[in-house]
């Protein structure tokens, strides 16, 4: 049983999509994501991923670079990333966790396995750890029952994809482009194909992410993918208008993957 | 695999054998592919293309026919006596990586992936600098195979750098300036990587040293063995011996793998690769990666790294831009773990002071990144005495270091 299947089972009761919204933690300081993650919980994200900010992210656009940038000069260090994960959790919010590798093989993957569901988090997010390398992460999750959420792109051989989906639980991160994190005008034709060549692998949700800004894209990837995750705009309207702002996005993408029946995966 | 446990690796640089990573990639823990998903179909296409070009004696030929027609190798073994006198007498030769076309030993592995990109039917090209060598020798590569250019370039780099940013326009390639994080040759990298996850399909990521996730280490690695081969032969030939100590500059870490290459089974021979000290190990200004650093992930491999507690990068700082960089390339910390090489770093004054030395004494004007190996080479003759033989891989001429030497040593002042 994978931590995040309630949460799926309750969305495709509904018939609808889940909504994911992404921050990093400290981002601008730590109570400050804080207020801002629980926005987003409280306007309508069923689940959010509380990014780690690292100095070389190497799969994030500009945005989120400098969200990164000014949470570490504001003094966020990995520990912080426990107290928000906490606080959101103990406001009623779900919350899995972004990361690079490096700080969690730094911090010891059993060591930052035990904390992270100490504070309630429900799994990991690896962008740039593939399952090829992951067995102490894969031994680590099972110990201390975290989800494990691989990632799948438009590149990726079907025999790849068979190995990912198998290693993940949860649900499986698909890439809807091939880029760096940001907003995008479109969300591009290849994710609906990703999907469909996913769910020939494996019956786990699937989450489609990169680009998404809008109420109208969210309800589009609503129609063929069970999650929409959407990054660099939450930061793009903290930044601008902050709680307001991220409640305010919430809102309308909340609205946008209820506006479109979700497939029956 | 009989068939090619017959080739013998002295000749073919390419031919596999018992110092290769396993099929993964890994040199004991290290190496590997912490890299985006999205970019492991390339690094498979990449392999899979590698695995047959190294064994195809097509391949091979045009190689070889390029290093010598076109770099203009073999390079000589130079033996450097005025300068040995500084370095306790021992006797010193150089490995003239300096006089390659381009200036440096970065177009061997430039050649050779150029020459992968064309087997793989890319027309596009991005390459990483730190000194702008490994960035004109793309550009040179580029240009005379018809194919698209384009340079990440940390910004700092690009003004330390500026004569090679230059000659990377006249040869037609486009110099990006990066302007994130420490505007040097970490950055241009990070740089590098969106672009080509962007991109990939039409375009090859020629990275230029032995780092990054796997095949290349283990494919930059073979490209640059022809100078330990040479240097191997070159030396036996000049004194009848080996040498006691092989020492080079450790950026990145291409150019002391490819000397170390063609003396890592003489197990009598010392193999010594110089980090940059920067301005002192204590002031925590340096780039002494494998001295100073720990076990950790960067662009793509597991390696030594400069990180701090919680695994975020530490800037890395050296006077030479081709070894100001965090991290290393993962064989050299499996080298260093087995005890098989030995790690050291040279300050940048120390650097600087052999820089000049090699200059006035044998009318040699090195790369300041080969300076801290002549650096560790003045230091090990000392230890060694009038028996020692040292070989010094002197990896680029000093030509693009002018304007840092000249201020350096006030130069501009006197004029
Ligand atoms: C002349 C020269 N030597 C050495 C280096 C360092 O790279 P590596 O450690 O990969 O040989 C550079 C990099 O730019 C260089 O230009």
């Amino acid at each position: 049983m994978g931590r995040l299947d309630p949460l799926f089972e309750r969305t495709r009761g509904e018939g609808r999509g889940a909504l994911i919204g992404y921050l990093p933690a400290g981002f601008p300081t730590v109570d400050g994501s804080v207020d801002l993650l629980k926005g987003m919980v409280d306007a309508g994200c069923d689940l959010v991923e509380v990014g780690v900010p690292y100095s070389d992210p190497v799969m994030d656009g500009p945005v989120i670079q400098a969200a990164a940038e000014t949470a570490l000069k504001n003094g966020f260090r990995l520990r912080d990333l426990f107290t928000v994960v906490e606080a959101v959790s103990a406001a009623g919010g779900q919350a899995v966790v972004m990361t690079y590798w490096n700080p969690v093989h730094r911090y010891g993957v059993d060591a930052f396995s035990r904390d992270l569901a100490a504070a309630g988090g429900l799994g990991l997010i690896t962008p740039d750890l593939i399952p090829d390398e992951g067995a102490d992460w894969i031994a680590a999750s099972r110990a201390h029952d975290l989800d494990r959420i691989f990632l799948v792109a438009p590149s990726s051989s079907e025999e790849r994809i068979a190995l990912t989906t198998a290693a993940s639980s949860g649900f499986v991160y698909a890439t809807a482009v091939m880029g760096v994190t940001g907003a995008r005008d479109a969300v591009g034709g290849a994710a609906a194909g990703l999907v469909e060549r996913t769910r020939a692998h494996t019956s786990l949700p699937i989450g489609v992410g990169l680009g998404v800004r809008s109420g109208a894209q969210a309800a589009e990837v609503a129609s063929f993918a069970d999650a929409v995750i959407v990054g660099s705009a939450f930061v793009t309207r903290g930044t601008d208008a902050g709680v307001a702002g991220v409640r305010a996005l919430a809102g309308e993408l909340a609205e946008g993957v209820r506006s479109t029946p979700a497939p029956i995966g | 695999m009989s068939e090619q446990q017959a080739v013998d690796p002295r000749q073919d640089p390419h031919a596999q054998g018992r110092h290769d990573p396993d099929t993964k990639g890994h040199f004991g823990p290290y190496g590997g592919r912490f890299m985006p998903e999205a970019l492991i179909g390339a690094l498979d296409e990449l392999s899979a293309e590698y695995d047959k070009a190294r064994l195809d004696p097509e391949f091979t030929a045009e190689f070889t026919r390029l290093l010598r027609d076109y770099a203009g190798r073999p390079s000589l073994l130079t033996e450097a006596p005025r300068f040995a006198e500084h370095a306790g007498g021992a006797r010193v030769f150089l490995k003239r990586e300096d006089l390659n076309h381009t200036g440096s030993h970065k177009i061997n592995n430039v050649l050779g992936q150029a020459l992968l990109t064309k087997r793989m039917g890319k027309k596009r090209v991005i390459a990483e600098t730190g000194a702008g060598q490994h960035g004109v020798a793309t550009a040179t590569a580029c240009a005379l195979m018809g194919l698209e250019c384009v340079v990440y370039m940390g910004e700092v780099d690009t003004q330390r750098q500026a004569l090679n940013v230059a000659r990377m326009k006249l040869l037609g390639a486009e110099v990006i300036p990066v302007k994130s994080g420490s505007r040097t040759l970490k950055d241009a990298i990070n740089e590098a990587l969106r672009d080509w996850v962007t991109n990939v399909d039409t375009t090859h990521y020629l990275l230029g040293t032995a780092a990054g996730g796997h095949p290349f280490p283990v494919m930059v690695r073979n490209f640059h063995k022809v100078i330990g081969f040479e240097a191997r032969a070159q030396f036996l030939a000049q004194t009848g011996r080996l040498p006691d100590v092989v020492t080079a500059c450790v950026g990145g870490g291409s150019n002391a793998i490819g000397i170390f290459h063609g003396f890592i089974d003489d197990a009598d021979v010392r193999l010594v690769g110089i980090e940059p000290g920067g301005k002192g190990i204590d002031t925590g200004e340096h780039g002494a990666t494998l001295s100073e650093g720990t076990p950790g992930m960067l662009h793509g491999a597991r390696s030594y790294l400069l990180q701090d507690e919680d695994g975020q990068t530490i800037e890395a700082y050296s006077i030479s831009a081709g070894l100001d960089y965090p991290g290393v390339g993962p064989e050299h910390a499996w080298l260093k773990d087995t005890a098989r090489a030995e790690y050291r770093s040279a300050t940048d004054d120390e650097a600087m002071a052999a820089f000049q030395l090699l200059s006035r004494t044998e009318g040699i004007i090195p790369a300041i990144e080969s300076s801290h190996a002549l650096a560790g080479a003045i230091k090990l003759g000392k230890e060694l005495g009038p028996e020692g033989h040292i070989l010094v891989n002197l990896s680029g001429r000093g030509d693009k270091d002018m304007d840092t030497a000249a201020k350096y040593f006030g130069f501009y002042e006197e004029s």
